[in-house]
């Protein structure tokens, strides 16, 4: 294989399916099968039979579509007709009225051009609109094209050069250069090199890694072996949740496609390259996710980060040089190379470039899969996009970026969408989860919530997270249980700041953001409990509190 | 050949295909807990011979990620899903019926060992909140008198049909 | 890589020289700055996790652990800023409210290397709720025995077992608060049928979770074998 078979493949593929006047797509990702969408999938390979109209329809088998409270969620092309809450009875009337009538059956579609008006879909260009088990629907919207520039056109600097150009910042949550990272492993003097994409999330509320392994699998793959040709890497991990079966089964369908057809092994396209790939399955660990417990899980050993330096880019996986990269950040790479840098700073904000996906959850009326350019505020987030609260419940606070992210109030909801603005105001990127509170919840309980996670998932290693975090949620136990006193607020500061400071790892690191925010802008709230014992949305004080174990 | 000899056979190709790897420690581990159910301690015993690993070591990581078990699960599980669109929805009060309702503790089991109770952190289905898991399929927006209802008809040996 | 080259850098105002590669903590120590540690000791290898030995270095806003962080040329290190003093503290006495540490009843009293941490850095409370854990105590080995309730974690006993005697039966089993040492599948130590009884693990036991049945403290405690041991390693 090489660039002209790749043309060759994508020419043919829109030649079959331009014969087709209609595409309706079916989400069949993890939000959507559970309401039954495979069985809508087959009552649209029937209905399109019975009517006599798989010679102009095609129906497709796609990732996740983004408005994952509305499923089964049914695509028509073209035009991109939305369908909502599908059911296989309601089937045949869609293709009678849509596909043998030509007009659309308004009272199944989904009504909400706000929902996608403000997002931009770069990561997620394909979700939804191919097929992911088909390799060919991958490479007839120009996937694997920018492969084939890079090992024809590119040298492996001019690559790291583009990526530096575009700007882009690592997604998992740091926010460090892709650019400068991979000019790094590619100067580190030791061999073989390694790359590990991450695709643990374990964060509670987070799916966008998932839903774009599902419905995009190439689009990884053709980031990682870009990745490799750029610091001579020559085998890479990916490293998965297993509790993602429908993700996993799509990336390794994925990886034997790419094998048979020389897009991974020996001499890929023809060229001197060489890169292989293999998945590895986390088992529950949510500190998996930091830099080095991923290399340590990877290993086959417990995941306990160990200090930086040295740095992962000089000493990784069995002490060789190693690219540690999201997912989400490699899905960019294909795009960045087939457009050049500068198209790709145009989207977001000058110093932070690109798009974020975000899993938007919580009390919403549309919760969903979102990707939003950088800059954007949280308020065009909550209310543009995910359409305000719902039952005339009054908004309280938007948790934003995971289990160690910031609960912020609306007087900060104007806050920009970028690294740095999120920090000031105390959140994170995190790994993207935004989760929408109502007058409801309480903030204290939340902020407790959020400490037992942590707890749970720290590793153990380092005093400040594994003891520290113990004692934090003494305190809050005696807050929620009425028998709090004034001075807990400053202890709780006290030990929260050690323990951003001196803990080993991002998990002890960021852990206490809940508790700092909440403090920061619902302080009164701690007051109430303790000088009043009072809990305005009546969540604590109840005789017991059921623990996790 | 009995179960017992078949499970063994099993393995070994796991082993096999992993080349008696350390580095494949977390994979055969996986392999094993979907052969046996469980991970006891003979086979922890058998797998750090294979791999030859410390018998501590293999111990130390299979304690350390929450999914492996060391238990021998009831016949059918139910899972309850405690990440943070779940809990901010309501799942603790649907975990506390099932608790009731069938007389079990997160954790454990029912005394005749047909269902078990246990609890994961984010399947990642957050749109759907709250999510219970009942032997792999998916319960989205569960209320807790739908779960109830649901683990019913499994345990009275109905095949679910709803999906 | 030149190892042997020398670089200098500045800790504490000092201008010191020292071999390329060397950890802060061990330029320190060279230098006559004792930098205070629990789970570092010469001759295992480093393990970051106590974090008493946390340093502040110019230039950066990240405290560095002296222990794994090797001395750069020029680097400026500060090893006893008031913001370290007082982050020093806190861990002591999360340590101490963590287990069960009550000096009067433990036969490390005096020789104590959490005791002797608390008198230096004035730690003389704990204003935080002190968890009194009820482990079983270990003593079915011939002469080792094991009180976990006293354990810090420092991973010193589990490191010597597997780099010095080179058996591993230590090792670490869940996480979290929930960390505990374990003998191979977590059995009884008299049960153990990696162990050898080499005693190394007592005697680099900085408190006192493990020790030695009938054999006085004094005896017992000798922090020095890893290095002695890999010293003479080295020589060879």
């Amino acid at each position: 294989m090489n660039l002209s078979d790749i043309q060759r493949i994508a020419e043919e593929e829109n030649e079959f399916q331009r014969a087709y006047k209609y595409r309706i797509n079916v989400c069949c990702s993890s939000g959507c099968i559970p309401f039954g969408a495979f069985k809508v999938l087959k009552a649209f390979e029937d209905a399109v039979k019975e009517l006599g109209v798989e010679n102009i329809c095609k129906v497709a088998r796609t990732g996740c579509v983004g408005t994952c409270s509305i499923g089964p969620a049914v695509l028509v092309d073209p035009g991109e007709y939305l369908y909502q809450c599908v059911t296989p009875e309601n089937v045949r009337e869609i293709v009678q009225g849509h596909i043998v009538s030509g007009v659309p059956v308004t009272k199944y579609l989904y009504n909400n051009s706000g929902y996608f008006r403000k997002q931009r879909r770069l990561v997620l260009r394909n979700a939804g609109k191919i097929d992911p088990t088909r390799v060919q629907d991958y490479i007839s919207v120009g996937g694997y094209f920018a492969l084939a520039k890079c090992l024809s056109t590119m040298t492996p600097q001019g690559v790291i050069q583009e990526i530096t150009n575009s700007g882009l910042r690592g997604r998992g949550g740091a926010g460090f250069s892709v650019g400068q990272k991979w000019g790094l492993v590619a100067r580190a003097h030791n061999t073989p090199k390694y790359i590990v994409a991450n695709l643990d999330e374990g964060d509670p509320g987070i799916f966008a890694n998932r839903t774009l392994a599902e419905a995009d699998p190439h689009a990884i793959i053709e980031g990682m072996i870009i990745a490799s040709y750029a610091i001579d890497a020559q085998k890479g991990y990916i490293y998965i949740r297993s509790e993602y079966p429908l993700a996993i089964e799509a990336l390794q369908k994925a990886i034997a496609q790419a094998k048979s057809m020389n897009l991974l092994g020996d001499n890929i396209l023809g060229t001197q390259h060489k890169f292989d790939l293999e998945l590895r399955f986390g088992a529950g660990a949510f500190v998996a996710g930091e830099e080095t417990a991923i290399l340590m899980s990877v290993e086959g050993r417990r995941a306990q980060p160990r200090p930086r330096p040295p740095y992962p880019a000089n000493q990784g996986l069995w002490g060789k040089p190693t690219l540690i990269q999201n997912v989400e950040t490699l899905a960019n790479v294909p795009l960045i190379i087939l457009n050049g840098g500068t198209w790709f700073k145009g989207f977001g904000l000058p110093n932070c470039t690109g798009t974020k996906c975000f899993s938007l959850t919580g009390n919403i009326n549309n919760p969903g899969l979102i990707e939003v350019p950088m800059g954007i505020t949280l308020r065009e987030i909550v209310y543009d996009i995910g359409g305000g609260i719902p039952s005339g419940k009054k908004f309280k606070a938007v948790l934003v970026g995971g289990p160690s992210g910031g609960c912020l109030p609306e007087s900060v909801l104007d806050a920009q969408i970028d690294y740095d603005s999120l920090k000031r105001v105390g959140a994170i990127m995190g790994s993207g989860g935004i989760v929408v509170l109502n007058e409801d919840s309480c903030m204290v309980d939340t902020a407790r919530y959020f400490t037992d996670f942590c707890i749970e998932e720290s590793c153990g290693k380092c005093t400040p997270c594994r003891a520290g975090l113990a004692r934090v949620k003494d305190i809050f136990d005696k807050i929620a249980t009425g028998e709090g006193e004034l001075n807990d607020v400053d202890i709780l500061e006290k030990v929260s700041e050690y323990i951003i400071n001196a803990s080993l790892c991002g998990l002890g690191q960021t852990a206490p953001n809940p508790i700092l925010t909440t403090l920061r802008y619902f302080r009164e709230e701690y007051i109430e409990h303790i000088v009043d014992k009072k809990c305005r949305a009546g969540i604590c004080f109840k005789k017991e509190h059921k623990g996790d174990e | 050949m009995t179960t017992e000899d078949i499970r063994r056979a099993q393995l070994e190709r796991v082993l096999k295909k992993n080349n008696y790897q350390k580095s494949a420690l977390l994979e055969i581990l996986h392999s094993a807990q979907e052969i046996y159910g469980y991970l006891d301690q003979n086979l922890l015993v058998d797998i750090a011979g294979s791999l030859n690993l410390p018998p501590s070591h293999v111990y130390g990581v299979v304690t350390f990620y929450s999914y492996f078990k060391m238990r021998k699960p009831g016949q059918h599980i139910v899972t309850a899903c405690l990440g943070t669109a779940c809990y901010v929805k309501g799942v603790k009060q649907i975990i506390e019926a099932i608790e009731e309702e069938f007389n079990l503790k997160v954790g454990g089991s029912t005394a005749d060992g047909k269902l078990s109770l246990s609890l994961t952190r984010c399947i990642g289905a957050c749109a759907m909140a709250p999510a219970v898991v009942l032997d792999d399929q998916v319960i989205g927006k569960a209320t807790k008198e739908i779960v109830i209802e649901r683990i019913r008809n499994v345990l009275a040996g109905e095949r679910d049909e709803s999906v | 890589m030149a190892e042997n080259s020398m670089i200098t850098l500045k800790i504490d105002g000092v201008q010191v020289s020292v071999l390329e590669g060397t950890t802060i903590l061990k330029a320190a120590k060279d230098n006559g700055i004792l930098i205070p540690t629990l789970c570092d000791l010469e001759g295992l290898t480093p393990y970051g996790g106590c974090r008493l030995c946390l340093v502040e270095v110019t230039g950066s806003p990240k405290l560095f652990p002296a222990c794994t962080t090797p001395a750069n040329s020029g680097m400026e290190v500060t090893t006893n800023s008031e913001r370290l003093k007082s982050y020093r503290k806190m861990t002591i006495q999360l340590l101490m409210a963590e287990r069960v540490h009550m000096c009067a009843v433990c036969v490390a009293n005096d020789h104590c290397e959490l005791q002797a941490l608390a008198n230096q850095l004035g730690v003389n409370h704990v204003v935080l709720e002190r968890h009194f854990t009820r482990e079983p105590i270990d003593s079915s080995h011939d002469f080792l025995v094991i009180d976990r309730n006293r354990c810090i974690l420092c991973l010193r006993c589990v490191r010597v077992c597997d780099k010095i005697e080179g058996v591993h039966t230590l090792d670490l089993k869940n996480r979290s608060k929930d960390t505990e040492v374990i003998m191979d599948l977590d059995e009884s130590w008299g049960n153990s049928c990696s162990c050898t009884g080499c005693r190394k693990c007592a005697k680099v036991c900085p408190v006192g979770a493990i020790y030695i049945e009938g054999e006085a403290i004094t005896q017992t405690k000798h922090r020095d074998v890893a290095e002695f041991i890999t010293a003479r390693r080295n020589n060879r």
